[in-house]
C-alpha cells in the first residue's frame, strides 16, 4: 500500500509539463467551456498540442511573475484589458509583430507597444425595465447620478473588475476629481448594497427591485439564450439602452477579452500562431455565437441576437488606460462607499 | 527534523509574514480612511456569529447522539455529518436561488398577495446574517463530530459518580460532560472559525466585505501585494491571539482519563414529547445544511442544466479522489510526526513551528498558494542555473506545476485540521501509559507503533477523513498550483459558477457532496465501534 503510494506520488511529481516540439501551454483566464473546444480546433488545424491551465486571471499572473523565465506558460488569456495592462507593468510579456493581428483588431483595442491583443469585445450597457423607464429618460453613465434614479439603481459590487474598469474609462474621460464626485452621487442612488453578478442584476430589475441595471452585454445575451425559462423571461422584460451616443459623446463603454505571448515563452512561434487563430472568421464567429461577445474584427458579424439590438459607437478610448487608472478608481469607490 | 520538518510547512506562512517588513503606509493610510474598519467589524461579527451557530447546533446533537436514545437515532448520529460535503459557497449559491427576491419564494409570495418591491418584510439573504447563517449550516458537523467523540470516549464512571453525588442529568452535563469535553469542542469550534476567517467564495457573493475579500481587493484591484501581505498577516496574529488566549485559560489543566474502567454508556430512552423534540432538533440541521441543498442541486442539474454526466466527468472524479487521498495520509503523517514529536521531546521551538504551520487553516487558499509559489519557484530557479551550468541547456519547472506542489500547499492549508486532531486524541492517553511503555523496553517510535496508534485508530481515521473531504471542496490552492489540463471537480464547479452558470454548476457540486458522503459514512462509523468498551478490536485493551 504505502509503496504503491510513494512510487505513485513519485511519478507524478516529476510529470512536469515536457517540452515536446510542437506545442504550446496556455494560461487563461478564460473558462475552460469557453475556450477548450477553439483549442481542439487549433490542434486539429495546426497539429500543435495545447496544454491548458485555467484560474482567475491575478493568481495566474502572480504565477507567471515568480515562475520567472522557467515559466512554462507560452500564452496568457485574460477577459479584461486592465489584467493585461497589468501583466505588461509587470514585464511578463514580449512585444510580437504580427502583420494579421495588427491589421485585423482596431488600434484601441491592443497594445500600442503590441504586448497584448483584443481578441473580442464586450460593452456594459444600461438596462432598463420596460414600461417602467421610458428610453428618452436615459442619455448617459453621468446622468444616471440624477436624483431622479434614487433608489432605482442595480450593479454588482466594486469588488467587479468590470465595474473597476467602467470607472477608469470615466477617470480618462473627465479626470479623477469628476469621476470621484460621480461615483459619491451613482452610489447614493443605488436600490441596494451591491450583491451578486451581472446576472443577478437584471433578475432584480425585472423582479422589480430596481428600474436599471448595468451588466455586460454577454450575460444578457446567455439570458436569452439559455434554457431556463425563469432567466429568459426576466431577461425578456428588460431592454438595453447604449449610453453616451450624442454628438461629440465618447461611447459606451467597452472592455476586451485578450491575449498575450509571455516574455519567456519556449515556444514563441506557436504561440502566436494561436493568437492569429483566434482572429480567423472561425474563432470569431465561434465566440459571437457561443458567447454572445462581439468580435474584434470587421469581417465578421455579431449573432443575429446581438445584431437586433442595433449598432452603437464604442468609446474609442485606448483600453490601457483601463490598467492604468485602476487603483486610482478603486480608491474613488472605496471613498464613494461603494461597497 | 522535527524542527526542520514544522519549519518547513511553515515557510509559506513566513513568507507571508516577511512582508510585514516592506513599507506600504500610503495605501494603510487609504484603507483605514475608508474600508478598514468594515473588514474588522465584518470579520468580527461573521466570526462570533459563526461561533454561536456552531456551538448551537453542534454541542446539543452531539449530547443527544451519545447519551440518548430515540427513533431515529442510529441514522441521525452519521447523516448529521452530510453537511460536512457541502461547500459553503454552494450552499450559499443555492439558498440565494431559492430565497432571493427574485427566486421562486419571494415571488410566490408576491404572486400570492400582490405586494411589490419594499412593501414587506423578508429577511435578505445575502447579507452578513445569512453567511452566518450559511457558514454554521456547513460547519457544525466539526463541533458535533469532536465533541461526540468525545463525550463517547468519557468514562462512564465520572458520570456515574456525579449523578451519585445528587446532581441530575442536566447538572452533570453542565459541570462534569461538558468541561471534560472542552478540548475538543474548542478544536471544532475553532475548525469552524478558522475555516469562517478563510472563506472567500461565501462573502464575496453575498458581498460582505471581510477581511479575505479585503485582501484580494488590497493586492490585485489596488495592486499593492505587501499591504495585502500584512493584511494576512494581521488576520494570522488575530488567530494566533485566539489560540493562545484558550491554550492559557486551560493553563495547567489535564483532561487524559485517570479511570481506566469503561463500561457502555447506557442510552437514555427518550420517549413522547422528548422524542419528538430530539428528532426535530436532529433533522433541522441535517434538512437545512444538506436535503434541501442538495434537492436545489439535483432540481439544477435535472431541468435547466446544460452540463451532461460524460466520461469527462469520470476524469474529474479520478483526480479528485486521487488528490483527497494523498493529501489525506500525507497530512496525517506529518500531524503524527508533529504531535507525537512534541509530547517526546517537549522542545519550545517545536511547539512554535507547529504552531505556526497549523495557522495555514485560517488563510485564504490563494495566500497559500502565493506562499507556496515563492519558495518552490526560488527552488526552482535555483535548481536550474545549477544544472544548466553541467548540461548547459534548461529544465524548466521541476516542482512548480507538479502535483507535489499541490499536495505540499494542501499539507500547509489542511495541517491544522489533522494536527488539532491527533493532538486531542494523544491528550486523552494518560502519559504514565507512554513511561510504562518505555520502561519495558519500547523505543519512542515503539510506544507510538504499539501503543499509541491502536488507541487512537478513530482519532486517526478523523484526521485522515476530515482532510479527505476538505482536499475535495478545496478551490483557490487548486486552482493556481494544478498542473496543465489536469481538473478536478471543484475548479468544474467554480468555473461554471464563476461564470454565472449556477444551473450548470448543479452537477458537479452533486459530484463533489456524493464522493464526500462515502467517507462521511465510514467516518462516523468509526466513531461509533472507537469507543472503549464498545464491540471491537479495543476490547481486549480495555478488558
Amino acid at each position: 500500500m504505502f509503496k504503491s503510494l510513494i512510487t505513485s506520488i513519485l511519478a507524478f511529481s516529476f510529470l512536469a509539463p515536457a517540452f515536446a516540439a510542437e506545442e504550446v501551454n496556455v494560461y487563461s483566464a478564460r473558462k475552460e467551456k469557453l475556450i477548450k473546444p477553439l483549442l481542439e480546433e487549433f490542434t486539429k488545424e495546426s497539429g500543435i498540442k495545447v496544454n491548458l491551465l485555467t484560474g482567475k486571471a491575478d493568481a495566474l499572473l502572480k504565477k507567471l511573475e515568480l515562475e520567472g523565465e522557467n515559466t512554462p506558460a507560452d500564452v496568457l488569456i485574460t477577459t479584461d484589458a486592465g489584467r493585461l495592462y497589468r501583466a505588461k507593468t509587470a514585464g511578463v510579456l514580449q512585444a510580437i509583430e504580427s502583420e494579421t493581428l495588427i491589421e485585423q483588431i482596431p488600434e484601441n483595442l491592443r497594445d500600442p507597444e503590441n504586448e497584448w491583443f483584443g481578441l473580442t469585445y464586450r460593452a456594459r450597457p444600461i438596462f432598463y425595465v420596460k414600461g417602467k423607464v421610458k428610453p428618452e429618460e436615459l442619455s448617459s453613465y453621468e446622468a444616471l447620478t440624477d436624483e431622479k434614479w434614487k433608489g432605482r439603481i442595480c450593479i454588482r459590487s466594486s469588488n467587479n473588475i468590470y465595474n473597476q474598469s467602467l470607472l477608469a474609462s470615466m477617470i480618462a474621460a473627465s479626470g479623477e476629481e469628476q469621476a470621484g464626485e460621480w461615483a459619491k452621487s451613482f452610489v447614493k442612488n443605488f436600490a441596494r448594497p451591491p450583491k451578486g453578478g451581472d446576472r443577478d442584476q437584471i433578475k432584480a430589475a425585472a423582479s422589480g427591485q430596481c428600474d436599471i441595471a448595468i451588466a455586460n452585454s454577454y450575460y444578457y445575451a446567455a439570458m436569452l439564450n439559455g434554457k431556463d425559462e425563469a432567466q429568459k423571461a426576466a431577461a425578456n422584460k428588460l431592454a438595453i439602452f447604449w449610453p453616451n451616443q450624442a454628438e461629440g459623446d465618447r461611447g459606451a463603454h467597452v472592455n476586451v477579452s485578450g491575449g498575450a505571448v509571455t516574455k519567456h515563452a519556449k515556444h514563441k512561434e506557436n504561440a502566436i500562431k494561436l493568437l492569429e487563430y483566434m482572429t480567423t472568421k472561425a474563432s470569431q464567429t465561434w465566440y459571437a455565437e457561443k458567447n454572445g461577445e462581439y468580435p474584434v474584427t470587421a469581417e465578421t458579424k455579431p449573432s443575429e441576437l446581438i445584431q437586433g439590438w442595433g449598432g452603437f459607437k464604442a468609446d474609442s478610448l485606448n483600453l490601457s488606460a483601463l490598467g492604468e487608472n485602476n487603483a486610482e478608481a478603486l480608491k474613488l469607490m472605496d471613498k464613494a462607499g461603494w461597497k | 527534523m522535527l524542527i526542520s520538518m514544522a519549519f518547513l510547512v511553515s515557510l509559506p506562512i513566513l513568507a507571508v509574514f516577511g512582508y510585514l517588513f516592506v513599507p506600504a503606509t500610503e495605501v494603510w493610510g487609504h484603507l483605514a480612511e475608508t474600508v478598514l474598519s468594515d473588514y474588522l467589524s465584518n470579520s468580527f461579527w461573521l466570526m462570533l456569529g459563526v461561533g454561536f451557530g456552531v456551538l448551537l447546533i453542534g454541542v446539543p446533537v452531539a449530547w443527544l447522539n451519545s447519551m440518548c436514545d430515540y427513533p431515529g437515532r442510529r441514522f441521525f448520529e452519521w447523516a448529521l455529518l452530510l453537511p460536512l460535503a457541502m461547500p459553503a459557497y454552494i450552499i450559499a449559491y443555492t439558498y440565494t436561488g431559492m430565497l432571493d427576491f427574485s427566486g421562486p419564494v419571494q415571488t410566490l409570495l408576491r404572486e400570492l398577495t400582490g405586494w411589490g418591491y419594499g412593501d414587506y418584510f423578508f429577511p435578505e439573504i445575502r447579507s452578513l446574517p445569512g453567511a452566518i447563517v450559511m457558514l454554521s449550516l456547513v460547519l457544525f458537523p466539526y463541533v458535533y463530530l469532536l465533541a461526540r467523540a468525545a463525550f463517547l470516549e468519557q468514562s462512564i464512571c465520572v458520570l456515574e459518580v456525579s449523578r451519585t453525588l445528587g446532581a441530575n442529568a442536566w447538572q452533570s452535563f453542565i459541570k462534569v460532560a461538558l468541561p471534560l469535553a472542552r478540548p475538543a469542542i474548542i478544536t471544532g469550534l475553532s475548525l469552524a472559525l478558522m475555516e469562517t476567517l478563510a472563506d472567500f467564495g461565501t462573502v464575496q457573493y453575498f458581498g460582505v466585505s471581510t477581511f479575505t475579500t479585503g485582501i484580494f481587493r488590497t493586492w490585485f484591484g489596488l495592486g499593492n501585494s505587501a499591504a495585502a501581505a500584512q493584511l494576512a498577516a494581521m488576520l494570522m496574529s488575530f488567530v494566533f491571539i485566539l489560540i493562545m488566549i484558550e491554550r492559557w485559560s486551560r493553563r495547567k489543566a489535564r483532561y487524559h482519563h485517570t479511570s481506566s474502567k469503561y463500561s457502555a454508556i447506557p442510552k437514555y430512552q427518550l420517549k413522547g414529547k422528548w422524542a419528538v423534540l430530539a428528532v426535530i432538533s436532529c433533522a433541522v440541521p441535517l434538512i437545512l445544511g444538506f436535503i434541501i441543498p442538495v434537492a436545489q442541486l439535483l432540481y439544477w442539474a435535472i431541468t435547466v442544466g446544460e452540463q451532461s454526466f460524460d466520461q469527462d466527468f469520470m476524469v474529474l472524479i479520478g483526480h479528485s479522489l486521487l488528490l483527497a487521498s494523498l493529501a489525506a495520509f500525507f497530512a496525517l503523517g506529518l500531524a503524527l510526526l508533529l504531535g507525537y514529536g512534541k509530547r517526546v521531546d517537549s522542545h519550545p521551538s517545536v511547539s512554535i513551528a507547529a504552531r505556526i504551520a497549523a495557522m495555514g487553516y485560517a488563510v485564504p487558499g490563494t495566500v497559500i498558494a502565493i506562499g507556496v509559489l515563492i519558495p518552490f519557484a526560488w527552488l526552482d530557479t535555483q535548481l536550474n542555473s545549477w544544472l544548466k551550468n553541467f548540461t548547459g541547456e534548461s529544465w524548466g519547472l521541476m516542482f512548480s506545476g507538479t502535483l507535489f506542489t499541490l499536495l505540499f500547499a494542501y499539507n500547509v492549508r489542511f495541517l491544522s485540521v489533522s494536527l488539532q486532531t491527533v493532538e486531542s486524541g494523544l491528550g486523552k492517553i494518560k502519559p504514565t501509559l507512554d513511561n510504562a511503555g518505555r520502561s519495558l523496553g519500547l523505543n519512542a517510535f515503539g510506544v507510538l507503533r504499539q501503543l499509541h496508534l491502536p488507541l487512537m485508530k478513530g482519532t486517526l481515521l478523523t484526521a485522515l477523513l476530515l482532510v479527505f473531504v476538505d482536499v475535495l471542496k478545496e478551490l483557490p490552492a487548486t486552482l493556481i498550483l494544478r498542473p496543465f489540463n489536469f481538473n478536478t471537480l471543484a475548479v468544474k464547479a467554480y468555473e461554471l459558477a464563476a461564470d454565472e452558470r449556477l444551473a450548470d454548476a448543479g452537477l458537479p457540486s452533486l459530484m463533489i457532496v456524493l464522493v464526500g458522503i462515502i467517507p462521511v459514512i465510514l467516518l462516523s462509523k468509526t466513531i461509533g465501534r472507537s469507543r472503549v468498551g464498545q464491540q471491537g478490536s479495543l476490547d481486549k485493551e480495555s478488558a
